[in-house]
């Protein structure tokens, strides 16, 4: 399934493919046993394009970012599939290959700006290490393009804090001082792994809007990790929704919004409060916890939390299928706004059950801890 | 602190300083899993607070107890060219008191206990200062080696580290002086105490290093294509250099102690140079009738060490603060 899969996604994009991930997984040896964060997933990415990536804590977006970078290191990491990157596999490279592509070709913003910054290292000099040992600029230069970096994230008096330590900073410009060092060398894919998460809501929309900018400027292609699929609504170009460390819906944005499939992005969609709602809507929350990733369950991951859940996906796995619009894959037997979803629904409403899992129940998805 | 003759009218035999003295490698070892387990409690608040609204200081104690080690220190630096009484002449007042003409009394040969102090801390410090800087450098490697790459080097290198723990202190320092047959010089003495001190340290620095390791700093640096080597030296090392620095501070005390033992036992640098240790155990036949010859060297010796651990107390509060706002 994945081949046709991933021949149909290039066919689409055959402007010039940047990033091209085949059938990508990544497991982690752990003492309980082998934990599949990320299984079978493939995409293209092009030159200037937004991939959002969505899906709730320990969905596997996060490894998946990270492994794409080849960022996972250890004995434990099992990564399979392919990473191409500007027609170039690079899964079989060394950490030392790996370093002259990190950085230069892509880079990544980290979640929480607090932790992802050296607290005894001044900000001029996190920022100018990485032009040294890429561009193998002097000093001077260096300290000028950082200057101009900083300015260009929209630091004020930019040349004063190139001598200050991330302490000196409030989160928003921390955030920002990431991002300039992100950008330092010129990558050509920027990974942005929840990049507005730890910030303050008022701050989170104009790190975003940085981002776009500095995207559109650069003409960098951006893969954008969030939980909040309201952040990649207006942002990304394609959706990845990843649940239990597998693809479940992967769309163009607009096809997304306007047809989607798959009931766990329906379900969070209908998590996120909107304005036209009238106030004190109660938000429907997704009940349950993701799944035991040691031992996944026997059908559909989603099933014990799923709404429009019917015998048959406890027991059989659904593949990746081609909806009717182009590049529109889902994984259900019972997709969103088709009969037989509705139907689906509409037996589960009538026999009460429409919220948690009927009786058979897998035992692993309730036993996690 | 364990001075071991501060129990006048009482030789005290081998074993009971052992006992005293064994303490010193747990004491040394509590205090680094301390340091690191508060490193630990800060690392997991993800504090947002503003720092700079509670400005912190040294405060009055520190610099107190600087200020007493400063004295010292630089008097034993001066000691050549002080205007001080022969260390090693003796003269016809044997065991006087403490008075105007021999400040600190004079021994059981009439020397000068005073100036013996002044000599005797050139030895004291200086073999504190070079064996901890001997185990600083070989624990900080072990340390942030086996911290960083984890796996079959950490438990060699933590093995190691076990054994070394599991002799007690002195026994040990005193095998390594044994070893080195009779060569009993500064160079000697320093390397027997250093080794005694590289088990701590390097647990002090894998634990912190192990703290910096999983921040996301270092997962950031090595995205920016950060070799290994780069990321030990320029990310983790200078997050690690503070809580080794302050307690280095309180190492050298204890290895001040460490040196006054060996001292105490006849194993330290060849007579008539004097030591600290040295000339406690001189004294301590005569501590009914002649009581100054022990205690004070003791005192000085009490009051350098009780210094050390104020002011490296003091340094390892204000740094923990400093790093985690």
């Amino acid at each position: 399934m994945t081949a046709t899969e991933s021949d149909t996604t290039t066919s689409v994009g055959q402007r010039a493919t940047l990033l091209d991930v085949t059938d990508l997984s990544t497991s982690f040896r752990t003492e309980r046993g082998v934990v599949h964060a990320v299984d079978g997933v493939t995409f293209t990415l092009d030159r200037g394009r937004t991939l959002g990536v969505v899906g709730e804590s320990g969905s596997g977006k996060t490894v998946l970012s990270r492994s794409i970078m080849g960022l996972l290191s250890g004995k434990n990491v099992v990564r399979a599939g392919s990473v191409k990157y500007e027609g170039t596999e690079i899964i079989g490279y060394s950490a030392k290959q790996m370093s002259n592509v990190w950085g230069a070709e892509m880079s990544m913003v980290f979640q929480d700006p607090m932790t992802s910054l050296n607290p005894v290292m001044k900000i001029g000099k996190q920022i100018t290490e990485s032009l040294r040992r890429h561009l193998g600029v002097d000093k001077d230069e260096a300290d000028q393009t950082a200057i101009a970096l900083l300015k260009s994230v929209g630091i004020p008096a930019p040349e004063q804090r190139l001598g200050e330590y991330p302490h000196q900073l409030s989160g928003g410009m921390r955030q920002r001082v990431t991002i300039a060092i992100a950008l330092a060398c010129g990558p050509k894919i920027l990974f942005a792994d929840e990049p507005t998460t730890a910030l303050d809501v008022t701050v989170q929309a104009q790190i975003l809007d940085l981002l776009d900018d500095q995207q559109r400027e650069r003409h960098m292609a951006m893969i954008l990790v969030t939980h909040d699929l309201g952040v990649v609504r207006t942002r990304a170009d394609e959706i990845i929704v990843m649940y239990g460390g597998k693809v479940v819906e992967q769309a163009p944005t607009s096809t997304l919004f306007a047809s989607m499939k798959m009931p766990y992005t329906e379900a969070l969609l209908r998590s996120i409060p909107r304005l036209d709602m009238p106030s004190h809507t109660r938000l429907d929350a997704i009940p349950g916890r993701p799944p035991n990733l040691i031992a996944p369950p026997a059908g559909c991951n989603f099933a014990s939390r799923c709404r429009y859940v019917q015998p048959r996906c406890l027991e059989e796995r659904p593949p990746l299928v081609a909806a009717a619009d182009p590049g529109h894959f889902y994984r259900c037997f019972y997709p969103v706004g088709t009969p037989e979803g509705e139907a689906a629904l509409q037996a589960n409403l009538a026999a009460g059950t429409a919220v948690a899992a009927p009786a058979p129940r897998s035992s692993t998805t309730t036993e996690e801890s | 602190m364990p001075v071991p003759s501060s129990d006048p009218g009482v030789v005290p035999s081998k074993s009971s300083i052992f006992a005293g003295s064994g303490d010193l490698a747990t004491e040394i070892g509590r205090m680094s899993d301390g340091t690191a387990h508060e490193l630990n409690n800060l690392g997991a608040l993800d504090s947002d607070e503003d720092g700079r609204s509670a400005k912190k200081r040294l405060g009055p104690v520190f610099w107190v107890a600087a200020g007493w080690f400063i004295l010292v220190a630089l008097a034993a630096l001066l000691a050549p060219i002080l205007p001080l009484k022969s260390y090693t002449a003796p003269s016809a007042f044997i065991r006087k008191p403490p008075s105007a003409q021999f400040w600190f009394g004079t021994d059981t040969i009439g020397r000068d206990i005073f100036s013996r102090v002044v000599w005797g801390g050139r030895v004291s410090l200086a073999v504190a200062f070079a064996s901890i800087s001997f185990g600083v450098v070989v624990g900080g490697t072990i340390g942030i080696v086996s911290g960083y790459f984890r796996g079959r080097i950490e438990t060699l290198l933590m093995g190691f580290c076990d054994v070394l723990l599991s002799f007690p202190a002195l026994l040990l320092a005193l095998s390594i002086v044994a070893f080195r047959g009779d060569q009993r010089d500064l160079l000697t003495i320093s390397l027997a105490i250093g080794v005694v001190s590289i088990a701590p340290v390097a647990r002090l620095v894998r634990a912190n290093t192990l703290v910096y390791s999983q921040r996301e700093f270092v997962t950031a640096a090595r995205s920016l294509g950060a070799r290994r080597g780069r990321i030990i030296v320029k990310e983790i090392l200078p997050n690690v250099v503070f809580p080794v620095l302050s307690f280095s501070i309180i190492a050298i005390g204890l290895a001040i102690v460490a040196e006054g033992g060996l001292a105490f036992l006849g194993q330290s640098v060849q007579p008539p140079t004097p030591t600290w240790g040295g000339m406690i155990s001189d004294g301590r036949n005569y501590l009914s009738n002649a009581p100054w010859i022990s205690l004070m060297p003791c005192l000085i010796l009490f009051l350098t060490v009780l210094a050390l651990n104020l002011a490296g107390d003091r340094i390892r509060e204000y740094f923990d603060i400093k790093d985690n706002d």
